[in-house]
C-alpha cells in the first residue's frame, strides 16, 4: 500500500520526524550549548525538507525560503546564540528542575492532541507534504512546552524559536509556504526578536547576577 | 517437507545453543579490545559453561524447590524464544507460534521466575536485585510492546514470520516509525539484557548490580544454565533485532540452500551487531539506578513516537 | 508625494534619525514635529479616503478604506499627543534620575518606529504582512517597557515579550491556516492572503479550517488585546513601562491587535455559518470584562489599575463586535475610539500625578486638587468619563451597547452591569481621595503639558453631546464593512 509513495515525499516524512524527534531532545536536554546545537540541527533538517519540497514541486520561492532557513536558523541564529553564551558566561548553566518522564508524557499527548486537530486538515490538502503537518503543529506545542518548564532565559527562547521552526514547517507543509514578502517579513521579525532579547539578557544578568527567569516572578496580584 | 522441516527447526535451535556463548565472546572480546585491555579467547564462554557443569551445585539453607528449577524454567524460556524467532527461515514449523506479544510473554515468564529465585533465598542481594529487575522489566515491557506494534502496524499481523516476510520483500521505502522503533528496540534491548547504561555484565560492585545480584547464590550447572540462558536471551534479542529491522538474508522457503545461505548472513549480522554492542558500551557509562526510568522512558516515548508516526504519515497516504 | 507613503515615510525617516540624535536639546520638538507631519498626512489621507473611496498602495499590498483610515486617523491623533506630552514628561523622568540621554534617544527612536508598525498594521492589506507589523510593534515596545531597567520592569519586558511571542505564533498558525483555506480557492496566485481577494470568496473558504484559523487568530491577536486568560503581561507592561509606553500600549496597541482580529472575524463570519465567530468573541469578551472588574477592586498602583480598566473595557468592545450588527459594530467602534481618548489622556494625567507624588502607590497619592488642580481636574474628568457618566462619550457608546445587549442577548446583561458595576465602584473609590484630600508633595522642575489631556476629554465630551454628522456617516459606513 505504500509502493505508490514517491521517494521524495519519503524523505520530506523522514525529515519531519527527525524534526519531531529533535524537537523531543531539545525538551530534554537540560544543557544550554547542546540545546543550542540541536536548534541548529533542526533548523538544518528543516531546510532540507524545504529543498526536497521546492526540488519536487518546482516552486521556485521554496528555494528561497530554505535558503532563507539555512543562513538564519542553521547558522546566524545559532551563532548569536553561542556568541551570547560565550559573553553572558552561562556556558555551565543546567536546568535542574525539570522531571524529565513527565514531560515526556506531557510531550506524548501534546502530540496525539497534534495529529488528531491537524488530521481533518491535512486530509483537505493537495500538498505532497500534507501529512507533515500534524508534525508542525507537534513541534510548535512541544516548543510552548518548553518555554513553560525551562526556568533559564535562554532555554526559554530557543523554545520560542522552535516554535518559529515548526510555524514554517506547517507553512510549507500545508502550503508550499507563504509569500516571499511575509516569510523575509517574519524572518526578518525573528532576527531583530533575538538581537532584542540579546541586548535583554544583559540588562537582566546586570540586575539580577543570573539569567534565571525565577528572579522574574515578582510581579502577581497580591 | 515435514521431517525436512523438524531437521530444519531442530537445527536453528542447534544452532541458537551453539552460537549465543560465541556471541558473548565475541562481544566481551570486542569490548575488551575497545577498551585496550587483552581479550579473553573468543571461547571463552565455553570454557566456563564446562567448566560449571563439572562443578558441584552448592544449595543454601533455605532454597526451596523453586530456587532448584528456575534454571530450567528460564533456560527453557529462552530456548523456545530462540525457537520461534526466525533466525534462519520463516517458514520452520515453530514459526506459526512466534507471536511477538507471545514472546514477550515468554521473556516475562523467564523474568519472573529468576526474581522469584532471587528472592527465595532471602538474602538482601538476591532481594536487591530481583526488585531491580522487575523495576527495569516494568519499564521495558511497554517500550517493547510498542516497538511490536510499530512493525506489526506495518505488517497488519502480530507474527514475526509474517512482519519479516512482509518487511523483507517491500519495496525500498523508507519508514521514519521504523527508524524510531529501531533505536527504541536497541534501548530495550540495552536495558533487558543488563548492559552498559543500565546495568553492567562484568561487575559486582553490590550497589550497582542488577543481573548479577540475583544470582550470586546459584553454582555449578544451575549457574551454568542461567549463564547460558544470558547468552541466549542475548543472541534472542539480537535475532529479534535483526529479524525486524534487517530482515534481508532469512531464507523464505524451506529449501536447504535457504538454510545454508542465511547461516552466514546470520553470523555476519550478528558479528557486525556484537561490535556494535561492545562500541555503544564502551562509549556510555553505566547511569544511576535511578536514571533508568529516564533511559527507558525515552525508549517507550521514542516508540510510542514511532507509532504515532506511522499513523499520521504513513496509513493514509 | 503620495500622502499615504508620506505617513509611512515620517515615521520611519524619524525613527532612524532619532537614533542618531536622539540625545540633543531639540529631539523631543522633532519627536512631535514627526508626530505632527503624519498626523497631518493621516488626516489629509482621510479626507481623501472619505472624498474618493477606498484606495491601494504599493500595488495591492496596502489598502485604505474607511475602516482602517478611521483607526490610522486616531492613532496618529494620539501619537501626536502623546509625543507632545512625552517632552516634559521624559524631561522630568531625567531630572529625577531615573532615565539617561541614551535611554530617551532609545525612546524617541522606538515610539517613532512604533508608530510606524502601528501604522503599517493597519493600512496593509496581506495579513501575513499583518502579522510581520503586529510582532514588530512588539519588538519595537519590549525595549521601551524595560526602559527603567529595574528589576520589575525587566519582568514586566520579559513577560510582554515572551506571552505576547506565545499569542503571536499561535496568530501565525492562523494566518497560515487562513492561507491555507484560500490557496484553495484562489490558487497559487500570491493573492491569498490579500484581504481584499479573501473577501470577495469568503463565502466558498473551507468551514472547517477557517473555524481552527479563527480559533488560532483570536487566541493569538486576543493576546495582544489583553483578552483573558491570556491577560497577564498587559497590567505589568503598562506598570512598569514609563507612562508614555502605557498610554500608547492602552490608546494603540490594543486597537490596532483588535482590528486584526475584526478583519479576520469578517473572513470567518462569512465562512462558517450560525455565527461561531461572534459566539467565541462574545465568550472571551465577557469573560475578560469580569475578570478585570474583579482584578480591580484588589489594585494598589494606579497605573496597574488603569490598565485592568482597559482589560475590562477591551472586554466590552470584544463583546460588542462579536455581537455584530450594525448597531453593535457603531458602538463598538465608537467605544474604541472613546476608550483611546479618554485612557490617554488618565495615562497623561496619571503620569503626571505620580511623578509629583514621586510615587505609583495609590495610597500615597493625595490631593492633587491642591498641589495641581488642572491634574487633578483631568484625572476627575478623565476617570468619570471612562466609567461611562453621561455627558462624555464612553456612556453612549455603552448605552449602545448594553441596550443592543438587552434586546439580542438578554441572558448577558447582568453580567454586562455587575461587571460594570464592580467596576465603578472600585475605580471610582480609589480616585476620589487621590484626587481630594491632603498633600504635601514638591512642584516639578518642567511644567507639566496638560493639553492633551483636556483635548482628548474635550473630543470625548463632545462626542457624547453631539457626534458630528460626516463622523457618524463615517462609523456606519466602518460598521456596516464588519457586516
Amino acid at each position: 500500500m505504500n509502493a505508490d509513495i514517491s521517494l521524495s515525499a519519503q524523505l520530506i516524512n523522514l525529515f519531519a520526524s527527525v524534526i519531531l524527534l529533535l524537537a523531543f531532545a531539545m525538551l530534554a536536554q537540560r544543557r544550554v550549548l547542546p540545546l543550542i546545537n540541536l536548534f541548529a540541527l533542526q533548523g538544518l533538517t528543516l531546510c532540507l525538507s524545504t529543498l526536497v519540497v521546492a526540488f519536487t514541486t518546482g516552486q521556485a520561492h521554496l528555494y528561497g525560503s530554505a535558503a532563507l532557513t539555512l543562513v538564519l536558523k542553521a547558522m546566524l541564529l545559532p551563532w548569536i546564540l553561542h556568541r551570547l553564551v560565550r559573553q553572558l558566561q552561562v556556558r555551565a548553566d543546567v536546568e535542574g528542575l525539570i522531571n524529565i518522564p513527565t514531560t515526556m508524557i506531557a510531550g506524548i499527548v501534546l502530540v496525539m492532541i497534534a495529529f488528531n486537530v491537524a488530521l481533518p486538515i491535512s486530509q483537505l490538502s493537495s500538498t505532497i507534504s500534507r501529512g507533515t503537518l500534524g508534525i508542525a503543529l507537534a513541534t510548535v506545542m512541544l516548543a510552548f512546552l518548553m518555554m513553560i518548564i525551562r526556568t533559564k532565559a535562554i532555554p526559554q527562547v530557543v523554545g520560542f524559536l522552535a516554535m518559529e521552526n515548526g510555524l514554517f514547517l506547517a507553512a510549507t507543509s500545508a502550503t508550499y509556504g507563504m509569500p516571499m514578502v511575509v516569510e523575509l517579513g517574519i524572518a526578518l521579525d525573528v532576527l531583530v526578536g533575538v538581537i532584542i532579547l540579546g541586548v535583554f539578557f544583559f540588562q537582566i544578568r546586570e540586575q539580577f547576577d543570573s539569567l534565571d527567569i525565577r528572579n522574574l516572578e515578582k510581579l502577581k496580584e497580591r | 517437507m515435514n521431517l525436512f522441516g523438524t531437521l530444519g527447526q531442530l537445527f536453528a535451535i542447534a544452532l541458537a545453543l551453539l552460537l549465543a556463548p560465541l556471541l558473548t565472546g565475541w562481544v566481551n572480546q570486542c569490548r575488551a579490545w575497545f577498551q585496550n585491555r587483552s581479550a579473553p579467547p573468543l571461547l571463552q564462554q565455553y570454557y566456563m559453561l564446562h567448566k560449571l557443569f563439572l562443578k558441584d551445585v552448592v544449595l543454601a539453607h533455605g532454597a526451596s524447590q523453586l530456587f532448584r528449577f528456575a534454571p530450567f524454567v528460564v533456560f527453557g524460556c529462552m530456548v523456545l524464544a530462540c525457537a520461534i524467532i526466525p533466525t534462519l527461515s520463516t517458514d520452520l514449523p515453530l514459526a506459526p507460534a512466534a507471536d511477538t506479544i507471545a514472546l514477550v510473554g515468554v521473556f516475562g515468564l523467564a523474568r519472573i521466575f529468576i526474581s522469584l529465585a532471587a528472592m527465595d533465598i532471602g538474602t538482601s542481594f538476591g532481594s536487591l536485585g530481583g526488585r531491580r529487575e522487575m523495576l527495569v522489566g516494568f519499564l521495558a515491557e511497554p517500550a517493547l510492546l510498542m516497538v511490536i506494534f510499530t512493525t506489526a502496524m506495518i505488517s497488519q499481523s502480530t507474527s514475526v514470520a509474517t512482519i519479516v516476510e512482509t518487511l523483507a520483500h517491500r519495496d525500498f521505502v523508507i519508514y521514519p516509525s521504523l527508524a524510531f522503533a529501531g533505536i527504541a528496540f536497541t534501548f530495550v534491548s540495552f536495558a533487558e539484557n543488563a548492559r552498559v547504561p543500565v546495568d553492567n555484565p562484568a561487575t559486582h560492585l553490590e550497589l550497582t548490580m542488577i543481573h548479577e545480584a540475583m544470582i550470586l547464590e546459584y553454582s555449578g550447572r544451575h549457574l551454568a544454565l542461567i549463564e547460558w540462558a544470558a547468552s541466549l536471551k542475548l543472541y534472542a534479542y539480537s535475532c529479534l533485532g535483526l529479524a525486524l529491522f534487517f530482515p534481508w538474508g532469512i531464507a523464505q522457503g524451506a529449501s536447504v540452500s535457504g538454510l545454508l545461505l542465511a547461516i552466514p548472513a546470520l553470523v555476519a549480522k550478528l558479528a557486525i551487531g556484537g561490535a556494535l554492542l561492545a562500541g555503544i558500551e564502551t562509549l556510555n557509562a553505566k547511569v544511576r539506578i535511578f536514571r533508568a526510568p529516564e533511559f527507558l522512558g525515552t525508549a517507550f516515548l521514542l516508540a510510542v513516537l514511532g507509532l504515532l508516526v506511522r499513523l499520521l504519515l504513513e496509513t493514509r497516504i | 508625494m503620495d500622502l499615504f507613503m508620506l505617513m509611512l515615510a515620517i515615521p520611519l525617516v524619524s525613527g532612524a534619525l532619532l537614533t542618531v540624535v536622539g540625545e540633543r536639546a531639540w529631539a523631543p520638538n522633532l519627536n512631535i514635529i514627526a508626530s505632527l507631519g503624519t498626523f497631518l498626512a493621516s488626516a489629509l489621507l482621510t479626507a481623501e479616503i472619505v472624498a474618493a473611496g477606498p484606495r491601494f498602495a504599493f500595488g495591492e499590498l496596502f489598502f485604505i478604506d474607511s475602516l482602517n483610515v478611521f483607526f490610522v486617523a486616531l492613532t496618529a491623533f494620539v501619537g501626536l499627543t502623546t509625543s507632545i506630552f512625552s517632552g516634559p514628561y521624559m524631561r522630568n523622568e531625567q531630572e529625577h534620575g531615573k532615565l539617561t540621554a541614551p535611554r530617551l534617544r532609545l525612546y524617541k527612536s522606538m515610539f517613532q518606529l512604533f508608530m510606524f508598525t502601528m501604522l503599517a498594521a493597519l493600512t496593509t492589506n496581506n495579513l501575513g504582512i499583518l502579522w510581520v507589523a503586529m510582532e514588530a510593534a512588539t519588538l519595537t515596545t519590549v525595549l521601551l517597557v524595560s526602559l527603567y531597567r529595574t528589576p520589575a520592569s525587566l519582568e514586566a519586558a520579559w513577560k510582554y515579550f515572551i506571552l505576547c511571542g506565545v499569542g503571536i505564533a499561535q496568530a501565525l498558525f492562523g494566518t497560515i491556516l487562513l492561507y491555507f483555506a484560500a490557496e484553495r480557492v484562489l490558487g497559487e496566485t500570491g493573492n491569498a492572503l490579500l484581504w481584499t481577494h479573501l473577501v470577495g470568496v469568503k463565502g466558498q473558504l473551507e468551514p472547517t479550517i477557517m473555524a481552527l484559523s479563527f480559533i488560532f487568530l483570536l487566541v493569538g491577536y486576543g493576546t495582544k488585546v489583553g483578552l483573558a486568560p491570556l491577560h497577564n503581561w498587559l497590567p505589568d507592561a503598562h506598570a512598569e513601562g514609563p507612562t508614555p509606553v502605557s498610554a500608547v500600549l492602552s490608546g494603540l496597541l490594543l486597537n490596532v491587535a483588535l482590528y486584526a482580529i475584526l478583519r479576520c472575524k469578517v473572513l470567518a463570519d462569512g465562512a462558517i455559518p450560525g455565527g461561531f465567530a461572534g459566539n467565541l468573541m462574545m465568550g472571551f469578551g465577557l469573560l475578560t470584562l469580569v475578570v478585570a472588574a474583579f482584578f480591580l477592586s484588589r489594585q494598589k498602583d494606579i497605573k496597574r489599575m488603569f490598565a485592568y480598566s482597559s482589560i475590562e473595557h477591551m472586554g466590552l468592545i470584544t463583546f460588542a463586535f462579536g455581537m455584530g450588527g450594525a448597531v453593535a459594530n457603531f458602538a463598538g467602534l465608537l467605544h474604541m475610539t472613546m476608550h483611546s481618548l479618554t485612557k490617554s489622556a488618565i495615562f497623561f494625567t496619571v503620569g503626571h500625578a505620580s511623578q509629583k507624588c514621586g510615587t505609583q502607590l495609590m495610597e500615597d497619592i493625595r490631593g492633587l486638587i491642591k498641589i495641581n488642580p488642572v491634574i487633578g481636574w483631568g484625572l476627575m474628568l478623565g476617570t468619570l468619563a471612562i466609567l461611562g457618566m453621561p455627558p462624555f462619550g464612553v456612556f453612549a457608546s455603552e448605552f449602545m451597547i448594553l441596550t443592543h445587549a438587552m434586546k439580542h442577548h438578554p441572558w448577558a446583561t447582568p453580567v454586562l452591569l455587575l461587571a460594570l458595576g464592580v467596576a465603578f465602584a472600585s475605580i471610582f473609590g480609589k480616585v476620589q481621595p487621590m484626587v481630594f484630600g491632603e498633600t504635601h508633595a514638591r512642584p516639578l522642575p518642567h511644567a507639566p503639558a496638560i493639553t492633551p489631556v483636556f483635548v482628548h476629554l474635550a473630543i470625548v465630551l463632545m462626542i457624547g453631546l453631539w457626534i458630528p454628522p460626516y463622523l457618524t456617516r463615517w462609523f456606519h459606513e466602518a460598521a456596516r464593512m464588519l457586516g
